[in-house]
C-alpha cells in the first residue's frame, strides 16, 4: 500500500496547509504521539488544581458577596464578584484558543485529533458556575498525557477527575448503609443514598458500550462500589471511606472490596472493565467510526478490537492497528469535520497568525468561534449529554447549521487574516490533489475573492476528511 | 437505561435513543429532494390534528410569586418586602387574590376575553438540588426523574401522534431544544440562521455540492428556509416594521406562527433571563415583556381562526425561593408557575392548589410547596386538544404521570 501524507494529514489529522509537510508514514504518524509535546508547550492551558483555585475564589467571592448584602460593603464585593466571573470567562476564552492554535500549528496533528476524540469520549462538564469552564483543565490534567498509554489508565484517571466526579453526581453518591449515611438518618431524620449516574456510563459509553453484556444489577453494584469517590475545591480528588458501602460489590461476576472500603477495590473494578472484550469492541469501533465513516469496515474494527484485545489495551498499538488497514484509506473523503476541527482547519490551511488569535479578547473569540460554533451545533464543551458530540454525518450538516457554516466562511476569513488570499491558490494549499476541476471552476468563477474563498471553504470537499 | 419507547417494548434492549437524532432525521429530509415539503407539496390529509401546540420553556426558574402575585395570602407581603407586589404595588388584579406582574399588562386583554390562564404552585418532579442543568432536564425529558431519558417529551408524543412528519413539529431559535430530541423527525430552524447568498454565489454553491446529496439537500432547504423566513416580514403578522427590526424573539414568535399557518402543528421554543438573583424588579420586567410579546407576536401571526385552535404553553424548570435574598431577588426553588394561553385555552382564571405561604406550608421552610405536576396539565392539554390517550400519555409523554382528575384547562 502506498502511503498518503496529504490523506494523513485530512483524515488523522488538522487539514493542510502550506507551513507543515505530511507525515511521511505510518511511524512518521506514530512517533508523533510520543515525541515531545511542542503543541502544549507552545499554547499552554492551564491544570485541574489552576481550575480549582478558581473556582474556590469564585466561590468565596459570592459568599461574601451574599453577606454583603444590605450593607455598605456590598457594591465592593459584588464588583469582586464580577471581576472574578470576568476572569474565568478570559481564562476559558484563552484555553479554547490555545485548543484551536494547536490543531492549527502542530507537527504532530493526530495526536490534538486523539485528544479531541478521548475529551469527547469521557466527556464531563461543570454544572455550577464555578466549574462551568473547566472542562479544558480536565482535558489537561487527566486526558492529554495518557491517550497514548494504557486504555486502563486513560479510564481511571477519566473516572476520578473531580469534574467527571462531579458532572455524573458521584461525589453525592453516598453508601445506604455507610457511616454517613447512618449518621445523617439520625440527626435529620433523612435518607441519603446512591446515586448510579457515574456507574451507569462507566459500563455504557467509557468501558462495555450500550450493548455490552451487562444488567441492572451491575449498574447498581459498580454504584456501591464507587461510593466514596470523592473531590473537594481544596484537594482535588478524595476518597472518603465514610461515605462507602460496606461489603463486597459483585460486578460481572466478579467480587470486589470484600475489606473494609478502599480505593484499590474500585482501581481494580475498573482495570478489569477496561480489559473486558466487550470494551475492545466498543472502543475499536468507536475509533473506526470518529476516523474514517460512519459505517466502518467490520474488518477493520474486528482488526483494532483484535490488537486491543491482545495488547491488553495499549493504545499505541491500537492506533497503529487503526491506520495500519487498508480500510482506513478508502480515497473518497468521508466524514464530515465537527465545527471545532471544521474552523480549526480554516486556521491550519490559512495559516492564520497565532499571535493574533491569541491576542484576541473574549468578546472577538465570542463572535468569531464561539457563537458561530453554537450556531453549526456545536456549543463548546457542552454536549447535550455524556455521550458527548453525533458522528454522523448527517447530524452537522442540517440546514440550519449549514447555513452557519457558509455565513462564517463568507465572513470570518475576512476578519481572521485581515486580507484575503488568492482563492485559487488557496483551495490548492487546503485541498491538494483532492480538489477537483469542477471545484477548481466553481472557486475561479465566483464574483469576488470572498466569495471564492467563502466557497471552497463551504465545499463538501473541505468540510469532509 | 430507562428509556420509555413506543416501538420498543424491552427498554433495556433498546437502542440508545440519540440525543442529536432529530437533526440527523431533519437532514434526511433535505438530502431526498423529492420528500420535501418545500420542493414538492404533499397533501397534509394525515396530519395528527388542527389543534396547534406551542410549548415555550422559560430557562432559568421563573418567579411564580412575582409573576402571579398572591396579594391575598397573609404571609405575602412580608415575605417580599422590596419586591411587592398586589394591585397598591402595580400589579394587575386578576381574581382578586392573585395579581398579574405589569410586565404582563400587554395579556391583560387575553386574559379579559379568557384566553389566558395560569396555573399556580405547580412544578416538575424534580426535588432537592434545584440546579438549572438538571432541572431543564427533567421538564424536558418529561421523566420523573433525572437522567430518566435522553429524548424529550415533545418528540415521544410525535411518535404516537397519526400523521406526524418532520414538518409537523419545529425547534425554533440557537438553543437546543431537548424536549424535540428523539427518534421522530423534526424540523428545525432559527430566523437569524438566514442564508444570504449573492445569486452567482447561489448558483456555485449548487453546482459544487451535486455530488454530494447530504450537502446539496441541505443547502437547498437553507435557502428555501431562509426565503421563507423572509417573507415573514411582509405584514403578514399584522405588525409594523420589517423582520429585520423587530428584536429576536418575536421574529422567533414570527416564524412560529408562520409555520403553524401552514403544516406545522407544533412549535417550541426558549425564552431565557428568568434567573432573577439580582435586581429582579428590573431584569425579571424584561423577561415578561419578551415573553407578552412572543404570546402577542403568535396571536396576531396566526389570525383569529388558527389561534382559536392553539394553545401556548408556557413552562420553566422550577420556581424560587419565597423569600426575597439580600441582593434584591430570589434563589433557587421548588414549586413555581405555569402559564397557558391561546383560543383553545378556559382562560380568565387561576388554576391549581394554592398551598399557603405560612411557614409550616413550605417545602424545606423555603420554597413554595408544588401541589401539582407540570407534566399532568400539559397532559390533560394534549389529551383535550389533540386527542392523546391517557394510557399513552402515562406510558409514553409522560412516563408514569397522575392523570386521575381533569384540570379542565382546555375549552370543551
Amino acid at each position: 500500500m502506498q502511503f498518503d501524507g496529504e490523506l494523513a494529514e485530512i483524515r488523522f489529522g488538522c487539514g493542510l496547509s502550506a507551513r507543515h509537510r505530511p507525515p511521511s508514514g505510518l511511524e512518521d504518524m506514530l512517533a508523533g504521539l510520543t515525541a515531545a509535546d511542542t503543541a502544549a508547550q507552545d499554547w499552554p492551558i492551564a491544570g485541574f488544581d489552576v481550575a480549582l483555585k478558581e473556582a474556590r475564589t469564585y466561590v468565596l467571592a459570592r459568599r461574601a458577596q451574599q453577606k454583603a448584602a444590605g450593607t455598605d460593603a456590598f457594591e465592593a464585593q459584588n464588583s469582586a464578584l464580577k471581576a472574578q466571573r470576568g476572569r474565568l470567562l478570559d481564562l476559558r476564552a484563552s484555553w479554547f484558543q490555545a485548543r484551536l492554535l494547536r490543531c492549527a500549528t502542530t507537527d504532530t496533528p493526530f495526536r490534538e485529533r486523539l485528544t479531541l476524540f478521548w475529551a469527547d469520549h469521557f466527556t464531563a462538564q461543570g454544572k455550577v458556575p464555578a466549574l462551568r469552564y473547566s472542562a479544558s483543565p480536565y482535558v489537561e490534567t487527566s486526558l492529554r498525557p495518557r491517550i497514548s498509554g494504557r486504555f486502563e489508565d486513560l479510564l481511571i484517571a477519566a473516572v476520578t477527575a473531580p469534574l467527571m466526579l462531579h458532572y455524573l453526581d458521584q461525589h453525592r453518591s453516598t453508601g445506604p448503609n455507610s457511616p454517613r449515611a447512618n449518621r445523617v438518618a439520625k440527626r435529620r431524620g433523612q435518607d441519603i443514598g446512591l446515586n448510579e449516574n457515574l456507574a451507569r456510563e462507566v459500563l455504557e459509553l467509557h468501558t462495555l458500550g450500550v450493548d455490552g453484556p451487562y444488567d441492572q444489577t451491575d449498574v447498581r453494584q459498580l454504584a456501591e462500589l464507587f461510593t466514596g469517590l470523592g473531590y473537594s475545591m481544596r484537594e482535588g480528588f478524595t476518597f472518603r471511606p465514610g461515605w462507602a458501602e460496606p461489603g463486597p460489590e459483585t460486578v460481572l461476576g466478579q467480587t470486589y472490596g470484600a475489606g473494609s472500603p478502599e480505593l484499590d477495590a474500585v482501581l481494580d473494578a475498573l482495570r478489569d472493565l477496561a480489559r473486558h472484550p466487550a470494551t475492545a469492541q466498543h472502543i475499536a469501533r468507536k475509533l473506526a467510526v470518529h476516523f474514517v465513516s460512519d459505517t466502518p469496515d467490520t474488518q477493520l474494527v474486528a482488526h483494532v478490537a483484535a490488537r486491543f484485545a491482545k495488547t491488553g489495551g495499549d493504545l499505541r498499538q491500537v492506533y497503529a492497528a487503526l491506520i495500519e488497514h487498508p480500510a482506513a484509506w478508502h480515497p473518497e473523503l468521508a466524514n464530515v469535520k465537527p465545527p471545532f476541527a471544521y474552523l480549526a482547519s480554516v486556521c491550519r490551511a490559512f495559516d492564520a497568525e497565532g499571535r493574533a488569535v491569541a491576542a484576541l479578547n473574549r468578546l472577538d473569540t465570542n463572535r468569531l468561534f464561539l457563537r458561530p460554533m453554537q450556531a453549526m451545533g456545536q456549543r463548546w464543551e457542552f454536549a447535550a449529554g455524556p455521550d458527548g458530540w453525533e458522528e454522523a454525518d448527517a447530524a452537522w450538516i442540517t440546514p440550519q447549521a449549514l447555513a452557519a457554516r457558509i455565513r462564517w466562511c463568507m465572513d470570518a476569513p475576512q476578519n481572521l487574516l485581515g486580507t484575503l488570499p488568492d482563492p485559487g491558490q488557496a483551495a490548492q494549499v487546503a485541498l491538494g490533489q483532492q480538489l477537483d476541476g469542477r471545484l477548481r471552476f466553481v472557486v475561479s468563477a465566483a464574483e469576488t475573492r470572498r466569495e471564492g474563498v467563502g466557497l471552497l471553504l463551504a465545499s463538501p470537499t473541505f468540510q469532509r476528511r | 437505561m430507562p428509556v420509555f419507547p413506543k416501538a420498543t417494548p424491552n427498554a433495556t434492549a433498546a437502542p440508545r435513543v440519540n440525543r442529536r437524532r432529530f437533526l440527523v432525521d431533519g437532514a434526511a429530509l433535505g438530502c431526498c429532494l423529492a420528500a420535501s415539503p418545500l420542493l414538492t407539496p404533499v397533501s397534509f390529509a394525515a396530519t395528527p390534528s388542527d389543534a396547534r401546540l406551542v410549548v415555550i420553556i422559560l430557562r432559568g426558574g421563573m418567579d411564580a410569586l412575582d409573576v402571579i402575585q398572591p396579594y391575598g395570602d397573609p404571609a405575602y407581603a412580608a415575605l417580599r418586602p422590596g419586591l411587592a407586589g398586589g394591585p397598591d404595588h402595580g400589579g394587575l388584579d386578576l381574581d382578586g387574590y392573585f395579581a398579574l406582574h405589569p410586565g404582563l399588562a400587554g395579556l391583560m386583554p387575553m386574559w379579559h376575553a379568557d384566553q389566558l390562564a395560569f396555573v399556580q404552585a405547580v412544578s416538575t418532579p424534580y426535588r432537592n438540588k434545584r440546579s438549572h442543568f438538571d432541572g431543564q432536564d427533567v421538564l424536558e425529558a418529561g421523566t420523573p426523574g433525572v437522567h430518566q431519558s435522553r429524548d424529550g417529551w415533545l418528540n415521544r408524543l410525535l411518535q404516537i401522534l397519526p400523521g406526524s412528519e418532520a414538518r409537523t413539529a419545529f425547534a425554533i431559535g440557537q438553543e437546543d431544544m431537548k424536549l424535540l430530541h428523539g427518534a421522530a423527525a423534526v424540523s428545525q430552524w432559527s430566523p437569524d440562521a438566514a442564508l444570504a447568498l449573492s445569486p452567482q454565489a447561489e448558483r456555485l454553491a449548487a453546482l459544487m455540492t451535486e455530488g454530494d446529496p447530504l450537502f446539496h439537500g441541505a443547502l437547498a432547504e437553507a435557502l428555501e428556509l431562509t426565503r421563507d423566513a423572509s417573507s415573514v416580514s411582509g405584514g403578514q403578522t399584522g405588525q409594523s416594521g420589517g423582520a429585520g427590526r423587530r428584536p429576536p424573539h418575536q421574529r422567533i414568535a414570527d416564524y412560529a406562527a408562520q409555520q403553524l399557518r401552514g403544516d406545522s402543528r407544533i412549535a417550541a421554543f426558549s425564552i431565557n433571563g428568568w434567573d432573577t438573583h439580582n435586581r429582579q424588579a428590573r431584569t425579571l420586567t424584561r423577561s415578561l415583556g419578551r415573553l407578552a410579546d412572543s404570546v402577542l407576536a403568535l396571536q396576531a401571526g396566526l389570525g383569529p381562526s388558527i389561534w382559536d385552535k392553539t394553545t401556548v404553553i408556557a413552562v420553566t424548570e422550577f420556581g424560587r425561593t419565597v423569600r426575597e435574598n439580600g441582593t434584591g431577588g430570589t434563589d433557587h426553588g421548588t414549586g413555581g408557575a405555569m402559564m397557558l394561553a391561546g383560543g383553545a385555552v378556559r382562560g380568565g382564571r387561576v388554576f391549581g392548589q394554592w398551598p399557603g405561604l405560612a411557614e409550616a406550608d413550605l417545602l424545606d421552610r423555603r420554597d413554595l410547596m408544588p401541589t401539582g405536576d407540570v407534566r399532568s396539565y400539559m397532559g390533560w392539554a394534549l389529551h383535550a386538544t389533540m386527542g392523546v390517550s391517557l394510557a399513552d400519555l402515562r406510558d409514553h409523554v409522560f412516563p408514569a404521570v397522575e392523570l386521575d382528575s381533569n384540570p379542565g384547562i382546555i375549552r370543551e
